[in-house]
């Protein structure tokens, strides 16, 4: 059994790609919140939820949106669907803003709503709420995208028949740097379904690699 | 598939510094949360289960010289201690070694160093210290581990993620050994947020009880070491025969309305193991004492249809030890297998949740063959694990 990249997304650099086409580019902004808030509005998802999310959460999600609007996940079992995700900086950037609120004892403020956010696998929730994804979590750390990571992780998922579909990739933010690479794995189907919107790269280490490089 | 076996473990708590050390204090019903007052953590006195840091030191000097180590302690963080001790413990009695390339470490913790982010706390260490892969680094290196950490940041399921993985690499071959480490430390960071959600009780934590309020802090590390070779086992060791995760894709820090979706975890470990609900001889579960986890756990165990198994949490005893839970409960979950042992879920008194868990509120001894071990988290995740004993 081997298994296909059937959609991807990309955020660096200042753009935004799915399938390795430009969606959106700007050159001009300073912060990660005047990169994102203009593209999210531009996607027109009625989902308010997004202001309240940090700015990794914020990442990941808008990655994963690009991915599904390639996919009919609704042809999916869900409880089959599984996200392993990984970044060097966990949740270092809200990890921050919560310890400025603890930092100085006259101004004690600690807010769950911040707090809630200093774990990384919080964007996995955020995606699987959004897509109502129930299968396999996995959030794991490295120095660098570590294409093997990832590869390995998610090919165990596919060998103990534990995952119909994967959701992977890297999201990594931290101090207004950012980037993402997402994927969707599916094992590879020798008549490809009417679904014209997918790629088909053969799901390799090797593969992930020339994706992240490719920017 | 090959079968994986339990080789080694190790507990650091606030209960004792080796697994021998913890099993002992938990037969005794000895409960390692007190009333601390220590304003570097909290502005008022708070239940917490702490490791003692005088022993800490002790024995973080011994194992530098039985490594033959020259580095100076100052030049390690507490929670690195706290790994470094763990892995030394667990590994010393075996014939496993860390330069093996057939060697899995796999880490698990979810804030790592970040006590450095306090001002009390700048220049201490280089910045660099507070990334969880550099922390990580820094146990590798100490050990010389040929690969480079595996490491697992899954909020509250970490320590069993981290189990899983290992046994799903070691399942297909990919290894031969793993050694897995859990662990993480109280800091005020920790304490701050989880006061800021309301969710400490201002007495030891009593899940699953009528009257429980909220959760308990603490801190600790675990190590399990995992092998395929059965032959450097002696006996009748303990496999993990099964494993899942799943996800809520209901709320970032509430639990599922239903708990639907940690019992399609509880369901597909079993259905991997091929056990159904009458072989589960216990369930370790959460069991954080908060009002929503454990309702939540009850439903999970009524959908999977494991209403006449023994439940338990051990958080009454040591209170919530977020990255090394999942590594130091499935280690007790071991022994009280090994040993034919119902523990007892201190703090329970009054059923309180909505279905008719068969809480254990006694310890006795019974004849058994498995566990069922199982976690949920912020973010929504749920993560069940298969423990089983090798008929002799």
């Amino acid at each position: 059994m081997s298994q296909s990249i059937t959609a991807y997304s990309q955020i660096r650099s200042s753009c935004i790609k799915v399938n390795g086409s430009i969606e959106y580019c700007d050159e001009n902004f300073i912060t990660f919140a005047e990169f994102i808030k203009p593209f999210f509005k531009h996607l027109n998802l009625g989902y308010p939820k997004f202001y309240k999310m940090d700015p990794l959460s914020k990442l990941g999600f808008i990655a994963a949106e690009l991915v599904f609007r390639k996919i009919n996940i609704a042809l999916y079992d869900r409880n089959r669907v599984g996200i392993v995700l990984a970044n060097a900086s966990s949740s270092l950037d809200t990890d921050l803003a919560h310890q400025r609120t603890i930092d100085n004892r006259s101004q004690y403020f600690p807010s769950p709503s911040v707090f809630v956010y200093t774990l990384p696998n919080i964007m996995i929730g955020e995606i699987c709420i959004r897509h109502q994804l129930k299968g396999e979590n996995g959030f794991l750390i490295s120095e660098k995208f570590d294409s093997l990571l990832l590869f390995n992780y998610v090919n165990e998922l596919f060998q103990h028949h534990r995952v119909d579909a994967c959701l992977t990739g890297w999201v990594d933010l931290l101090q207004e740097r950012f980037e993402a690479l997402l994927l969707f794995v599916e094992p590879t189907t020798k008549a490809p379904a009417e679904e014209p919107l997918k790629v088909s790269i053969p799901f390799s280490a090797e593969a992930m690699d020339t994706l992240y490089k490719i920017t | 598939m090959k079968e994986v076996y339990i080789a080694g473990d190790n507990i650091i708590s606030s209960l004792g510094f080796t697994t021998t050390a913890n099993m002992d204090a938990l037969r005794s019903g000895q409960i390692g949360l007190n009333l601390v007052t220590d304003p570097t953590l909290f502005p008022s006195p708070l239940p917490l289960s702490l490791v003692d840091t005088g022993v800490l030191e002790e024995q973080f000097r011994e194992v530098l010289t039985l490594r033959g180590k020259t580095d100076s302690p100052q030049s390690f963080t507490r929670l690195e201690k706290f790994f470094i001790i763990s892995i030394h413990s667990a590994l010393a009695p075996l014939p496993i070694v860390p330069e093996d390339t057939g060697t899995l470490f796999v880490l698990s913790t979810t804030k790592g160093n970040i006590e450095l982010l306090e001002v009390r706390n700048k220049n201490q260490f280089d910045s660099r210290r507070v990334f969880l892969w550099e922390m990580a680094h820094v146990v590798r290196d100490f050990f010389g581990f040929a690969h480079p950490p595996l490491i697992v940041s899954n909020a509250c399921i970490s320590g069993i993620v981290a189990l899983v993985v290992a046994f799903r690499y070691l399942r297909t071959g990919m290894y031969e050994h793993a050694v897995v480490s859990g662990g993480d430390i109280l800091s005020e960071f920790v304490i701050s947020g989880f006061q800021s959600f309301q969710s400490l009780s201002p007495t030891p934590c009593r899940p699953y009880d009528a009257g429980r309020d909220g959760l308990s802090l603490g801190e600790g590390a675990g190590t399990m070491v995992l092998t395929t070779d059965r032959r450097l086992l002696k006996g009748a060791p303990v496999r993990i025969t099964g494993a899942a995760t799943s996800n809520d894709a209901n709320h970032i820090s509430g639990p599922s309305r239903t708990g639907e979706e940690l019992s399609l975890a509880m369901l597909e470990a079993m259905k991997e193991a091929a056990l159904s609900p009458a072989d589960i001889g216990f369930i370790n579960a959460h069991g954080t004492a908060t009002p929503f986890n454990d309702e939540m756990e009850s439903k999970s165990i009524a959908l999977a249809g494991l209403l006449d198994v023994p439940v338990n949490s051990l958080k009454g005893y040591w209170g919530h030890t977020l990255g090394a839970a999942g590594v130091i409960e499935s280690v007790v979950a071991v022994h009280a297998l090994e040993d034919q042992l119902l523990i007892r879920s201190a703090g329970f008194e009054t059923p309180g949740v909505p279905h008719p868990i068969r809480v254990i509120s006694e310890t006795v001894e019974q004849p058994m063959n498995s566990c069922l071990k199982t976690a949920s988290g912020f973010g929504g995740c749920n993560a069940a694990i298969l423990f089983e004993r090798t008929i002799p």
